[in-house]
């Protein structure tokens, strides 16, 4: 086991973990937190497998991004900050059993298609520079497509959550509405 | 000539259909097309329609009202679109079917066309007709009483609010009589016959707001139902046995059929026949059958249903006479229905029923003849009996429209007022009786004659004696044939093919005995009835409360009209060797009859006013109900049916209905097993695909 | 590096990820479970990315197009469950039942008026 083995199976520990406190808490904003500790710990991955620039987007989107915006939406749902018991459903055992047999159907796959496969790390292979360059030149139709559904997903978000347009009765929030 | 067959059948055919369809449009039209009425509608009285137990048949609205709408009926007939739709073509096709009688006579034969040949796979079905002289004679006596029935009905149904149909009904009914006299297949003749069928139970069943009328309705109907059913097998019977349904060919090929197949052949039509022609047993219908309006027992029990079974008779006759146990069982039967009802007829208080057991009495009469081997004389007093029957029945409707009541007790004295019902109804039961020299003398003589004959002298046809080939003459014959060993069905064959006449393996001689001893005293017994009907009618004071008078004047001359042939007929078959009168049994059936009449006559005289019937004593009661028959019926048959039946619907039920259900309910419920996974939670549809997923990608993996 | 450590950790984030999905009542938690499986196959493609040395950065590229989209994806996701809350006062996934048949259990439990108290309750005192 070398050096870089050991960092990213400790990084890969705490972020297998923090997941399971993700799944597993039952305090929502403490959901949200241990979101951002593994997804630091997976941009830590990322940097020991050299892939700086996707670590730092990891971090700056992932975990200065998405995660501001779920305690947004927490917040806006009125959720408790305490304790709550019921946040898991009826079907947690059910799922416990699938999620174990992916796990393993996935491990084994895993395990038994690259128990030989070695990577030798060099240093650049996730540089900004060579990313960049292969963005613009070779992927910059589907960057331009993304963008377009950028846009369109930000459209969506603002129509979806004004309540003053559509068929929706504004004053109404009553559960009736929309049915 | 077939044409003209066709066109006589299919006539009162359209008749009935445009009467269905546009009968009382056609009267609206009629109505408005006129340039003034004749005069002001009287004005109904809605109370007066009140449908309660209707005396005859008709809506019983009151004798004035009633003839009120007689007398306009029968003044504006161009106005009257039912009445027209019905009894025009109706004349027409008494026209058409006196032409075609006409050719018939002046070049005798039988003249056969097939109109289109329908293929089954086995044995085709000809729609074809047949005309010979048998036909071509009856099917103008049925035109003419329909005729008849239809001009009388005019008058009698003219408060009747369902008129239109009842004439449409009419027209259908003798279209289909006069297809099974004209039929030249046997299945044509069976659709006719069972059309006579189902005509019948809408026309008893008229004025079904009344429960026992429509219960009548469906008891004829199910009765003579009994007997179709072994008249259909019967056909099929002949028809795969001669490879063919054609008559003609059925006739011919008989002698070359099983005797067996024969006899039971003609055993399953005798079956239809005693149910369309109301013999014992399957009587039981035809007096019930008087619910109906009297006009349609007139066309019933003279003109269409009871005689089509007389005809089948005479029309497959070769098929009765190759054996001789149909002919003994028919001659049976006909002797306990006609002494039987003979006897009833005696003590029934309704005119109707009077005329009714007379009629089963008088067919029983005729199939006698037949099983003795008269053929001749048997369809000669189908046509008499049918002249004097109408003409008896519609009378009867005059006198029972005018009396207001059905019940003999209430009349009497009624010569006076109605003299031309008087004298038209003197004529008819004359006829009935056999007095010299009305029609129904000659017809029933020449039957006793041939009983007579038949009782006498044993094995000998009395109608060919050149076509004597009764079973016992047959070895010598074929001794005298030059190839030996012809087996002698092929002589039969062959002697029937060259002599359509008759060969008569004879009844039993006690048969033979038992039908002249039983005709004769139905002769007296008939007398009697006949005679007590006619004192009681026309004689003594009036008992009733009512206003005596003529009928209007189109139903009392239809009536009159009638007893013209009622009283002539007979003379026609002064041209035939075995239709003449012969001294001796003519002069006893007439001493017979006399002591009948004498005997009712002389028991009426002592007192005018009471019923004769009541002298018979204790018998009464049994006579009147025609011997408990009905009673039996519904002890050993009705009842027990009734319960089956019941057993059968709780069967169902309780067994296949509860399966059923079960079964339905077992599948919600396995439904709503199924269903619990269909929760509406999305979680647990995703968990199901996601487990779905890892199992197939395990499974891969495994087989990997 | 050997591959399995990346490959084996990005397995097992899904597999959480699964769980969190099937398991969580909580629409919100249910989108931060989507985003830990979104995060394993990110790992997946950089791991395999790097193992290949793809000249073209494929992985990588993609890598940052997953954010992307992921990114617009809680976006969405969020305005869709405001809509529900906005509408139910709740956004409890396995109460949400209108995709049950009528008359089934499922309807009823979507509109518990005990429910709704209870959420104001717990709002109120926290």
């Amino acid at each position: 086991m070398t050096g870089p083995e050991v960092v990213f199976t400790l990084l890969g520990v705490v972020a297998v973990g923090s997941g399971i406190m993700v799944v597993t808490t039952r305090q929502l904003v403490h959901a949200a937190l241990w979101l951002v500790v593994s997804f630091g710990a997976l941009a830590g991955g990322y940097l020991v497998l050299t892939a700086e620039f996707v670590a730092w987007v990891q971090v700056l989107i992932y975990v200065g991004a998405v995660v501001v915006l779920l305690l947004f939406g927490i917040m806006l749902t009125r959720a408790p900050i305490g304790e709550s018991e019921d946040l898991d459903s009826g079907n947690r055992w059910v799922a416990l059993g699938v999620a174990l047999a992916t796990a393993g159907v996935l491990v084994t796959v895993l395990v038994m298609g690259f128990r030989d496969a070695y990577t030798p790390l060099k240093g650049d292979q996730g540089a900004a520079e060579g990313l960049g360059a292969s963005i613009f030149r070779t992927w910059v139709l589907p960057f331009e497509v993304l963008s377009v559904l950028l846009l369109a997903a930000l459209v969506g978000a603002i129509v979806l959550s004004r309540s003053d347009i559509g068929p929706q009765d504004p004053a109404s929030g009553n559960g009736k509405g929309n049915r | 000539m077939i044409v003209l067959a066709s066109l006589t059948i299919l006539l009162p055919f359209l008749a009935a259909f445009a009467g269905f369809l546009l009968g009382p449009k056609l009267s609206e039209a009629l109505r408005a097309g006129g340039a003034t009425p004749a005069g002001p509608e009287p004005p109904e009285d809605p109370r007066a329609v009140v449908f309660e137990k209707v005396p005859g048949g008709g809506p019983r609205t009151g004798e004035r009202v009633w003839r009120r709408a007689a007398v306009v009926a029968e003044r504006t007939p161009l106005r009257n679109g039912p009445a027209l739709a019905a009894c025009l073509p109706m004349a027409a096709a008494t026209v058409l079917a006196a032409i075609v009688a006409f050719t018939v006579w002046r070049s005798p034969g039988e003249r056969a066309g097939t109109l289109t040949l329908v293929g089954t796979g086995s044995v085709p079905i000809r729609i074809g007709l047949q005309v010979d002289g048998l036909a071509a004679v009856v099917a103008l006596m049925v035109c003419c009483v329909a005729l008849a029935v239809q001009v009388y009905s005019v008058a009698y149904m003219a408060k009747d609010p369902r008129y239109s149909s009842y004439a449409a009904f009419i027209s259908l009914f003798t279209a289909a009589m006069l297809l099974v006299v004209y039929a030249g297949d046997l299945l044509l003749l069976y659709v006719g016959w069972e059309v006579m069928g189902v005509c019948s139970y809408f026309l008893i069943g008229h004025h079904w707001e009344n429960r026992e009328n429509s219960r009548a309705a469906v008891k004829a109907f199910l009765v003579t139902r009994l007997g179709d059913v072994g008249f259909l097998f019967g056909i099929f019977l002949l028809g795969i046995g001669a490879g063919s349904f054609r008559i003609s060919d059925v006739l011919q090929r008989v002698p070359q059929m099983p005797d067996t197949t024969v006899t039971v052949a003609a055993l399953l039509l005798l079956a239809g026949v005693a149910g369309k022609s109301a013999q014992f047993p399957l009587h039981t219908w035809l007096p019930d059958a008087m619910a109906g309006p009297t006009p349609i027992s007139a066309l019933i029990h003279a003109a269409t249903m009871v005689a089509a079974g007389i005809y089948v008779v005479a029309r497959l006759y070769g098929v009765f006479l190759t054996g001789s146990a149909a002919l003994t069982v028919l001659g049976v039967l006909a002797v306990i229905s006609m002494v039987g009802s003979a006897l009833a007829a005696l003590a029934q208080d309704d005119i109707k029923r009077v005329l009714a057991y007379s009629t089963i009495s008088q067919l029983a009469v005729m199939a006698a003849g037949l099983a003795v081997g008269a053929k001749s004389a048997a369809i000669f007093h189908l046509l008499t009996h049918g002249a004097f029957k109408a003409l008896l029945f519609l009378a009867a409707g005059s006198v029972i429209m005018v009396a207001g009541s059905n019940l003999l007790r209430h009349y009497g004295g009624l010569r006076r007022a109605m003299p031309l019902t008087f004298l038209s109804m003197t004529v008819g039961l004359a006829a009935l009786v056999g007095i010299p020299p009305v029609s129904g003398w000659f017809s029933k003589d020449s039957i006793i004659e041939a009983a007579q004959h038949a009782a006498l002298d044993g094995h000998r046809a009395p109608e060919a004696p050149a076509a004597t080939l009764s079973r016992a003459h047959l070895p010598d014959l074929s001794a005298h044939m030059p190839v030996s060993g012809t087996p002698h069905r092929d002589l039969v064959a062959r002697s029937l093919a060259e002599s359509p006449g008759p060969l008569w393996p004879g009844v039993p001689g006690w048969t033979a005995w038992l039908i002249y001893l039983g005709l004769l005293v139905t002769v007296a017994l008939t007398a009697a009835y006949a005679a007590r009907l006619w004192l009681m009618t026309f004689f003594g004071e009036t008992r009733g409360e009512f206003e005596p008078r003529e009928a209007p004047k189109i139903m009392a001359w239809t009536v009159a009209a009638l007893a013209v042939p009622s009283a002539i007929l007979g003379f026609f078959g002064l041209g035939a060797e075995e239709l003449r009168p012969h001294l001796g049994s003519a002069l006893l059936a007439l001493l017979l009859a006399a002591l009948g009449a004498g005997g009712a006559f002389l028991l009426w005289n002592r007192d005018p006013a009471a019923d004769p019937a009541g002298r018979l004593g204790p018998l009464r009661p049994v006579f009147a109900n025609a011997f408990h028959v009905d009673t039996l019926y519904d002890a050993v048959v009705v009842r027990p049916v009734l319960a089956l039946a019941r057993l059968v619907v709780r069967a169902d039920d309780r067994g296949i209905d509860a399966a059923v259900l079960g079964t339905g309910r077992a599948a919600r419920r396995l439904g709503g097993l199924l269903r619990l996974p269909q929760n509406g939670n999305p979680q647990t549809y995703l968990t199901g695909v996601l487990a779905g997923v890892v199992v197939i990608a395990a499974v891969v993996v495994i087989s990997l | 590096m050997h591959l399995a450590y990346p490959a084996v950790v990005s397995a097992l984030l899904f597999s959480i990820g699964v769980y969190g999905v099937l398991a969580r009542r909580n629409a919100i938690l249910v989108l931060m479970s989507v985003e830990l499986m979104l995060n394993a196959v990110n790992l997946n493609l950089v791991a395999f990315d790097v193992h290949w040395r793809d000249r073209l950065h494929g992985g990588q590229v993609l890598t940052l197009f997953t954010i992307v989209i992921a990114a617009a994806e809680v976006g969405l996701g969020l305005a869709i469950v405001l809509l529900v809350y906005r509408n139910r006062r709740m956004i409890d996934v396995d109460r949400l039942r209108t995709l049950a048949e009528d008359g089934t259990n499922g309807n009823a439990a979507g509109e518990r008026p005990d429910a709704d108290a209870r959420h104001g309750a717990e709002v109120s005192s926290s």
